[in-house]
This record gives C-alpha cells, sequence and structure tokens, in this order.
C-alpha cells in the first residue's frame, strides 16, 4: 500500500512555481518508499534539487552525467545484490532528452540485461533546463528554440518517439504511462514497478509552464486536458501487452489543449491553421483507437 | 612461484585476488583476454563477483560509479577508443571520488585506426583527476594492481586509478611471474570499507552541482588527494616490497643514472629496451642511464628532480603526441618543468606510435641527437613525408 503521508523529497528547492516534475519527484517517492535509491540524470530536476551544499531528497540519491543514469542504476543493482541488500529498490528519475535521446544506448544495454530497476521517466517533453529545445519526446508541431515555428515551419516536425513500445520490446514485465495530475494512479503504478522483479519503465506526463508556456497554477488543469483530448494516454503493459488503459468520456478537441499552450500558439495565429490542427486531432483519434480509451455517453 | 603466464592472465589473476565485487566488461583489444579470463573465473566458480556485459565502454565505467558508489569494490579494462569513448565519465569518477581501478592495455587511437601499442590513450586523459601508473613488465603491471587498490580505497586518498601497460607488448607476452596467494593479498589489501555509500539507512545526495562559489575547491580538493597519492603509493609500494620481495617504494626507477650524462626518460615497456641499449652503449663508453618513471599522475617532480641533477641532457622516449606543442610530448613537459631553467637539457622524441618497433639502435641514435642538442621533433619517420 502507498503511503500518502510519506514525504521523502523536500520542499525549499528551486523549482519554477507549478513544476510539473518537482511535483512528480515528491509522487513517485510517495510511490517508492524509503528504501529506494534515486539515480538522476543531469537536468532541471538535479539542478534544481540538489545545488550544493543542499538537497531536497531524503532518500539516496546520486547523479553522474546526462546519459548514463541506466548504466549507474546497472552497477547499483548489482553491488546491491552482491552485498545481499535485497530490500532496496533502484529508481532512475530522469528527463525525456536523457531518456528519448542521449540515453538511449545505456537504457537499451539496462533492459536487455535485465537488471531489477524501476525507470521514470519525467516527461516535459523537451530540454526544459537548457532552455525549451525539442527531444525525441517533443510532440508534433510544439514550437521549441530549436524547433521554432516560422514563415516556412509549424512546429516541430517530428512524432514523438514511442519509448514504452521500445522498451516492451526489451521484454520488459511492466511498462506504464502515467500523468501528474493523476497522483493515486501515478503513485501506484510506481509501486507495482518497484515490486515488480527486472526493469520497469514508467513515463509519467509533466506539464512544464515555462517550457510549454502556460500559467504555473494551470499544471494539473493541463496534465488533465492531455488525457481528456486523447493527446496523452496513461496505460499500463504487463509482459509487451497492453492491459489496461485510462478511460476517456466524451473525448475533447484537441484544439482546446493547444489553444490554452504558447507552444502551439503559431496554429492559431493570424487564422486556425486547420490542416495542422487536424493532424494533431488525427494523432489523439489515433491513439484512442489504439489503447480503445473512448466511452462515449451521450449515446 | 614464478609461472610462465600471458600479461592479459596476470592481470586477471591479480584482479581475481583483490576479489571485486562488480566486474563490468567490454572487449576492445589489446585489453579483451583480460574479461574474457575474468569470465571464465565466473564461470567456474573461482571468482565471486557480478559480472555485467555492459553495451559499450561508457557503460563500462558508468556501472562502475554506481557500484562503487553503492559500496563495493570494482574494476574493469579497457584501452585506445574504449578509453575515449568513457571519456565524460573518466572526469566524472574522479570528481566524485570513487576509488575505480581499471586497467589499460595502452593502445593508439584513430584515425588512422590502429589496434597497436603507444601511450597516446591514457596520455591523452592524464588531467582527468586519476592516478597513473605505468608497469615495464608483466610482473611490475600485476603488482601495481595490488597497490592500486590499496592506494585509490585509502581514506586521504578516494581517487580512481588506472594501471597502464602496453598492448600486445606486454598483454600478449608470456613472462615468468609470481602470483601471490589470496592470504597474501588478503594480508596486504584490506576489504574495501568504502568512505559513504548509497545507502538507505542513511540516506546522502552524491554527485551535486555546484555553482561558482564551490566549484574551484572541489577541483582543488581533487588535485590535493592526487598529490598526497604520492606518498601514499610510496608507502603502499614499500609495504608490497616488504610482504612480497619486490619493492616500489618510490615512484621512478633509476638504471646507472650515477655519472650519466645523457640520460632517457621513459614509461612502460620500452624502459626495458632502453636498459638493454644503456648497457650496450656502456661497453662503448658512452655515459648513458635510464629513468622509468612509474607513476605518471601524480607527476614525481621531486624524484625526476633529483635523478636528473647530474644530467647534461634528457632524452625523453615519447609514446605519445601532443599535437601542436612546442615539445611534441606530453611527458616532456612533465619533465622539463620538473629540472627547472637551472637543470639539463630536456628533449622530447616522438617514437613507436601505432605499435612502430623500437630497438637498442633507435635508442642509440636519440642519445645522438640529445647530444647535439637536436630534439623535441619525430624519430623514425618514413622519409617520403619529409
Amino acid at each position: 500500500m502507498v503511503d500518502k503521508s510519506l514525504e521523502l523529497f523536500d520542499c525549499g528547492h528551486r523549482a519554477c512555481g507549478g513544476c510539473g516534475p518537482a511535483l512528480a519527484a515528491r509522487l513517485i517517492l510517495k510511490g517508492a518508499g524509503e528504501k529506494t535509491i534515486v539515480v538522476a540524470s543531469t537536468g532541471c530536476m538535479e539542478v534544481f534539487s540538489t545545488p550544493y551544499p543542499e538537497t531536497a531528497w531524503k532518500v539516496p540519491w546520486i547523479h553522474s552525467v546526462f546519459e548514463n543514469a541506466a548504466a549507474v542504476a546497472s552497477g547499483i543493482e548489482a553491488a546491491l545484490k552482491k552485498q545481499g541488500r535485497t530490500d532496496e529498490h533502484v529508481v532512475c528519475i530522469c528527463g525525456d532528452g536523457a531518456t528519448f535521446d542521449i540515453g538511449m544506448l545505456c537504457i537499451s544495454g539496462a533492459f536487455e540485461r535485465g537488471h531489477d530497476i524501476t525507470y521514470i521517466c519525467y516527461d516535459n517533453e523537451a530540454y526544459m533546463n537548457t532552455g525549451i529545445q525539442r527531444s525525441g519526446a517533443t510532440p508534433y508541431d510544439a514550437s521549441t528554440t530549436t524547433s521554432p515555428a516560422g514563415r516556412e515551419s509549424t512546429g516541430n516536425s517530428i512524432n514523438k518517439k514511442d519509448m514504452p513500445a521500445i522498451l516492451a520490446a526489451h521484454g520488459s514485465p511492466y511498462v506504464a504511462t502515467a500523468s501528474i495530475a493523476y497522483p493515486a494512479d501515478l503513485m501506484q503504478k510506481v509501486e507495482k514497478a518497484v515490486n515488480t522483479k527486472g526493469p520497469c519503465y514508467i513515463q509519467v506526463q509533466c506539464p512544464c509552464s515555462t517550457g510549454w508556456g502556460f500559467d504555473g497554477a494551470k499544471t494539473i488543469a493541463m496534465g488533465k486536458l492531455a488525457i481528456e483530448t486523447g493527446l496523452w494516454v496513461n496505460f499500463e503493459m504487463v509482459n509487451g501487452k497492453v492491459v489496461r488503459s485510462k478511460k476517456v468520456v466524451n473525448r475533447k478537441p484537441v484544439e482546446e489543449y493547444l489553444r490554452a499552450q504558447k507552444r502551439f500558439r503559431h496554429l492559431f495565429r493570424p487564422e486556425v491553421n486547420k490542416e495542422e490542427v487536424a493532424k494533431i486531432q488525427a494523432i489523439a483519434d489515433a491513439n484512442a483507437e489504439k489503447f480503445g480509451i473512448d466511452v462515449d455517453i451521450t449515446k | 612461484m614464478l609461472k610462465i603466464m600471458e600479461g592479459s592472465h596476470a592481470v586477471a589473476e591479480a584482479v581475481r585476488l583483490c576479489s571485486p565485487d562488480v566486474v563490468s566488461a567490454y572487449p576492445i583489444t589489446p585489453q579483451t583476454h583480460i574479461v574474457e579470463r575474468l569470465a571464465e573465473m565466473v564461470a567456474d566458480g573461482d571468482l565471486d563477483s557480478e559480472y555485467i556485459c555492459v553495451e559499450s565502454e561508457f557503460s563500462a565505467l558508468s556501472a562502475c560509479i554506481g557500484a562503487s558508489a553503492a559500496g563495493s569494490r570494482v574494476y574493469s579494462a579497457t584501452s585506445s577508443q574504449g578509453l575515449l569513448l568513457m571519456t565524460e565519465a573518466v572526469f566524472n569518477v574522479a570528481g566524485m571520488r570513487l576509488p575505480v581501478v581499471m586497467s589499460i592495455a595502452n593502445r593508439a587511437v584513430g584515425a588512422p585506426l590502429s589496434i597497436w601499442n603507444d601511450q597516446q590513450d591514457s596520455l591523452a586523459l592524464r588531467d582527468a583527476g586519476w592516478l597513473q601508473v605505468y608497469g615495464e613488465d608483466v610482473q611490475e603491471m600485476t603488482d601495481l594492481h595490488f597497490i592500486a587498490y590499496k592506494v585509490a580505497e585509502d581514506h586521504n586518498i578516494l581517487l580512481p586509478a588506472m594501471v597502464c601497460f602496453d598492448g600486445f607488448i606486454l598483454s600478449h607476452t608470456y613472462e615468468p611471474v609470481d602470483i601471490p596467494t589470496q592470504e597474501e593479498v588478503d594480508a596486504y589489501l584490506p576489504a574495501f570499507d568504502p568512505f559513504q555509500k548509497l545507502d538507505v539507512t542513511n540516506p546522502i545526495s552524491m554527485g551535486m552541482y555546484a555553482t561558482p562559489e564551490y566549484y574551484l575547491e572541489f577541483r582543488y580538493e581533487n588535485d590535493q588527494a592526487l598529490t598526497r597519492a604520492g606518498d601514499a603509493i610510496r608507502e603502499a609500494g614499500h609495504l608490497f616490497g616488504e610482504q612480497f620481495g619486490r619493492d616500489y617504494s618510490t615512484l621512478t626507477e633509476g638504471y646507472r643514472l650515477e655519472d650519466a650524462e645523457t640520460v632517457f626518460v621513459g614509461l612502460g615497456s620500452i624502459c626495458g629496451t632502453v636498459r638493454e641499449s644503456v648497457d650496450r652503449m656502456r661497453e662503448t663508453g658512452r655515459k648513458v642511464g635510464l629513468l622509468k618513471i612509474r607513476s605518471f599522475r601524480p607527476f614525481p617532480s621531486d624524484e625526476v628532480k633529483a635523478a636528473l641533477s647530474g644530467a647534461q641532457q634528457v632524452a625523453v622516449l615519447e609514446k605519445n603526441i601532443s599535437l601542436g606543442s612546442a615539445m611534441k610530448g606530453a611527458v616532456g613537459l612533465e619533465v622539463s618543468a620538473a629540472v627547472g631553467k637551472t637543470g639539463p637539457e630536456v628533449y622530447s622524441y616522438v617514437l613507436g606510435l601505432g605499435g612502430r618497433d623500437i630497438t637498442p639502435a633507435d635508442i642509440a641514435a636519440v642519445a645522438d641527437a640529445a647530444e647535439k642538442g637536436d630534439g623535441n621533433r619525430f624519430y623514425g619517420l618514413r622519409t617520403e613525408v619529409l
């Protein structure tokens, strides 16, 4: 059972107001519990939580470099095994750049080898720490500083990489997606992952008010909207098969989500770019069909 | 008891006797025989280690970082491109003050691709904050592993160590070597006692980031520890000598230096060739000698200065090239700084790169050049490039 009163990520860190990743860290540790060793990648969370000599982490925490968290975790897991420390969990908490892009080699190796680790990607859909550059997790048409919308561009021209499928294909026993907007679900998934033998992966959508361009008071609302439009699907895969996905009643049009964020505002200025919005709606529709999330109660 | 063993296998025996909890391994020529032999030991139950077959050298060292931080003794080995692929983690290990021990079977770096020996790989990482010791023969490179663990894990030091030896020339050569017993090694090298570790009963944060208010001091501490490592190596080398009869209580080793006017300086296996050359040249009346540098990091400036004080000229045999530098070689710069302006003339000779053979005739020719004041250049180039 998740102990919701457990606070292992302390206040007083230097994240922006309304930071999705900061909330994710707090919720992840509630789910993982006190016997957790956290491995971090370089990125926002590492920087805002551990400016020497201060730390927000009340569990053992290590950061080496940007891309090697999964390899560092492999070594920790091997050491714990050799030392007979079987009740400690090794949990990577890394950003999407560290996960989708630069850390891919280390993650693939660790998952192939089958280390008993949980790798959690806090996905805020771009390199936020360096100033909002696109990553393999950036959604289609999002304007970032390296995929800016312009006279000849509608923003990021590449679809988001399907990391859960890639890691499921490595034979991971448990792969899930989650959102900080649904805390109980997130905590339960983390608890399940750390108690599942083998390499597990959870990808948590963490809206970033600074990078996405919305009021920091709306972080949870933005996470909910991503789910309600079908642009983000919360699901669980066990041994490569989707076993559960969060249903959506009367799925909202993607426009509602897109209009709420500055990273998509070029799609509505000077007038609505119907063609591009339709492409994004098609992504949501495909998600809905793939995961069977639609529940229509008007019928 | 002396046994005839391949260099790599002797190193693997030394590693087995040091009982690392975690070994992470990735193949690269000419290091591979070490991790192959360790894998066999694990497969036969002769080595009780977690053996991780990583997917790259970068992960090999990264896994060592995690395992060491979790409180385990760790080991890895690499060469050349593998070491360069690790580079980011190489600097990181030293900054995190983790006592990782890694063997380097020295090999040239590309381009052009070369699997053969020089010392460009480890010397390119001289500024990474690791101890770097170089073995001259199979016995010495084997012994240096025990000393490396002892010094690296010393709570007054806490630094990673590279034990370097020439690829193929030593890694693949069979020589008589004395392998100590487990009881002897246990008496010399205590069980790993981590200074601090990742532990849920005592949570700490490791590898935090430092603002400009703190960063400089971290680098200072790293340098201080590496400087202190000089005496720690001397002490560990002295104890080794007392226990095993092979003394390593100095960071350099002189050969026929007493009245030498021209002194060769080198690292690793080339010193064997130089000893032979010195003997031959002495027979013809030439006053030559050798100063072998066993520890390049920390660099033993005091020992070097004292050893070279009577020389007129110094010929540094460089199996590396610092491209674009005036002296050409990385070792010569250090030697030159050590002897100072009042010391002998110091010349670098870049030779033997990419596995080019070096003979006593070459060594004699280098002495001729040094005595004429002709140095800081390549030696032995094919004439068509001149």
